[in-house]
């Protein structure tokens, strides 16, 4: 039975949050289909990188060591995976929809012609009948998205090509250690029959990556900003609010673009997705894009002075009026009324 | 210095944020006619790139490729409007229906006619799939390295390109041969207004298909200009393979498709009154969601 496959982002030997999920997602898919679970992980200097994988419930791990495999350019890690997937016919391929996964997966997708759905929000399998051509296709890969920003949720299906390829955005799908003793094989791939000089067109000339400091994900609350905060200054109001009650500052596109808050804190579609217990929207108007990001939270308290923003829709709590009256007020019962 | 030829991949794109009822189709399929349409936000930033290149480079060509009805040539002229040279409309009923595969077979089909291209730059993403790919498969179709999340050019030379890319955790200076093919972030700079000149100079441009439906008075206009005249590619002006294109070329099908309607939930409205704002920190506090 062939395989559901996750392709396993590195960054400095550590094997990217999303692709935890991945494996772990795959994991489940694997099991309904009656398949193995296999990943593969290209970089550089990854020996050991099994026992950071094999908990997952991969039961093959594939492995591209090279120096110009890492940091990732696209040529490389697209005709390794390519070749690969044509070795070993993968039903289902799974990758983040980070700036990795979004940029190697249509390439892959467009040279295996197999169909890739972007950003899905849930992978489920199931049955599907072609009612015109009378057949019946079992176990597909249900790939569940918001379209149309985020108006629709389509269910797109890859009835005859395969892999079925998805990518899921980070903090999607929940990550779970099956057996930290899970037992998988490694299998080392000879890097030279996969790659041709041609494939390092592309040269990575200065690199800044950074850690991101700020992890909006795990934070139970989470206060967020909009463009209506009116300045960077203003955003101070939220780090207090946040900073009492325990919780993270976020920003919608709008605030980030306005330079309000730094990048790593928007939240939307272009940004981080929360579930927090509490999101806090302050001055922000609620636009679909926004909401992808925060839709699921808990409770929602909508602060704003417009009484017809599009934000109040969702919200729990709808506060008419100015911001800058309203969190310290809250800040203050707050202290006066906790240990 | 050299001059290059750029074309840039536009989109015209149903406006998200304004969505009826009857913008979907009963095969799951997009109702464009139903919904107002604009050029892809990213498409803009793409733009801007590409003008920026023929400022630096004199004699550098922009040209406007964009697959879409007959009306997608409005976003041609507007890219016109803002400096681009010209424009190719591709348009047919065999591309209704595909998915970003086909989509990207039909476009670098319509590239692989026009010739020694430089650099193709498009949008990172459109608004109404947001998927991001028919970037990086035009140019995996047409054999070229590519280059995404580019925020900035820096500069050009020894037949390579310079690039500065956003990342979601950082940013990256690449290099890249010639020929290459870009996809352009919503962070980088916006695109430049229209110039009134340029708007006096190409308001009338159309396609021969707005030509014929028009009751255009000036017809001699467009042999006396033929810059007024903006090609219009069907299936038959380019090689491809029928069963490559539209729904059939797909190799994703929409299953289902379900509308989100916006339920508005029973929202406790209140006040700044000290009061309710006390009120509302007590009942967050006694449900354990603070503190």
């Amino acid at each position: 039975m062939n395989s559901v496959f996750v392709y396993c982002e590195i960054e400095e030997g550590q094997v990217a949050e999303v692709s935890q999920e991945l494996m772990t997602k795959g994991r489940g898919l694997a099991n309904e289909l009656g398949c193995k679970l296999e990943a593969v992980a290209i970089g550089h200097n990854l020996d050991g990188i099994e026992s950071h994988i094999f908990p997952y419930g991969v039961d093959v791990l594939y492995v591209a060591d090279d120096k110009r495999l890492y940091p990732f350019t696209t040529l490389p890690h697209t005709s390794i995976i390519v070749k690969l997937f044509e070795e070993q016919k993968p039903q289902v391929a799974l990758m983040g929809a980070s700036s990795i996964g979004r940029d190697l997966g249509p390439r892959v997708s467009s040279a295996l012609h197999s169909g890739l759905t972007a950003d899905c929000t849930s992978l489920v399998i199931g049955d599907h009948e072609d009612k015109k051509q009378g057949k019946v296709y079992e176990n597909l890969l249900y790939q569940i998205r918001p379209a149309f920003g985020g108006n629709i949720i389509a269910t797109i299906i890859n009835p005859d090509c395969r892999p079925q390829m998805a990518t899921v955005r980070e903090g999607v799908m929940k990550k779970e250690i099956l057996d930290p003793k899970y037992k998988g094989k490694v299998v080392k791939l000879d890097v030279s029959k996969y790659v041709t000089d041609a494939d390092f067109a592309v040269e990575i000339i200065e690199r800044h990556m950074e850690k991101s400091k700020v992890n909006m994900k795990a934070a139970p609350i989470v206060v967020a900003g909009g463009y209506g905060m009116g300045s960077k200054e203003n955003f101070q109001l939220l780090y207090d609010l946040a900073d009492v009650l325990g919780g993270e500052v976020g920003a919608s596109r709008a605030a980030v673009d306005a330079g309000y808050a730094a990048h790593e804190r928007q939240i939307g579609q272009t940004g981080v997705t929360v579930r927090p217990k509490l999101y806090i929207a302050c001055g922000i108007s609620g636009q679909i894009q926004h909401r992808a990001g925060m839709e699921e939270s808990a409770q929602i308290i909508a602060i704003n002075t417009d009484p017809e923003a599009p934000i109040n829709a969702i919200a729990d709590y709808v506060i008419t009026g100015d911001v800058a009256d309203i969190i310290p007020k809250m800040i203050k019962y707050y202290k006066r009324n906790t240990k | 210095m050299k001059a290059y030829k750029i074309i840039v991949l536009a989109k015209q794109v149903p406006d998200t944020r304004n969505v009826g009822k009857d913008a979907m189709k009963a095969d799951g399929t997009i109702n464009r006619a139903a919904l107002p349409a604009i050029f892809n936000p990213e498409d803009l930033n793409a733009l801007e790139q590409a003008l920026r290149i023929k400022e630096n480079f004199p004699g550098t060509t922009v040209t406007i490729l964009t697959m879409g009805p007959g009306r997608a040539a409005e976003i041609i002229r507007e890219a016109m409007f803002r400096g681009a040279d010209d424009g190719i409309l591709l348009s047919d009923r065999a591309f209704a229906g595909s998915d970003t595969l086909a989509t990207s077979y039909a476009i670098s089909q319509a590239l692989k006619k026009v010739n020694d291209v430089d650099i193709i730059i498009a949008g990172r993403q459109a608004i109404d799939g947001d998927t991001a790919q028919v970037g990086p498969q035009v140019a995996e179709k047409l054999g070229l390295p590519q280059v995404t999340y580019v925020e900035e050019v820096q500069k050009i030379e020894g037949g390579k390109i310079f690039l500065k890319r956003r990342l979601e955790r950082g940013v990256e200076v690449v290099s890249c041969p010639l020929p290459m093919v870009m996809t352009v972030n919503g962070s980088a700079p916006d695109c430049r207004a229209r110039n009134a000149k340029l708007l006096m100079k190409y308001k009338h441009a159309k396609t021969v298909s707005e030509l014929q439906s028009s009751n255009e008075d000036y017809l001699h206009l467009y042999n006396d200009r033929p810059y007024l005249n903006i090609p219009e590619w069907s299936v038959n002006d380019i090689e491809v393979n029928l069963a490559e294109l539209g729904l059939s070329g797909s190799p994703t099908k929409v299953k289902t498709v379900e509308n989100v309607v916006l339920q508005a939930k029973e929202a406790k409205v209140i006040t700044s009154a000290d009061s309710e704002i006390d009120e509302l920190m007590r009942e967050l506090i006694e449900s354990h969601t603070i503190g």
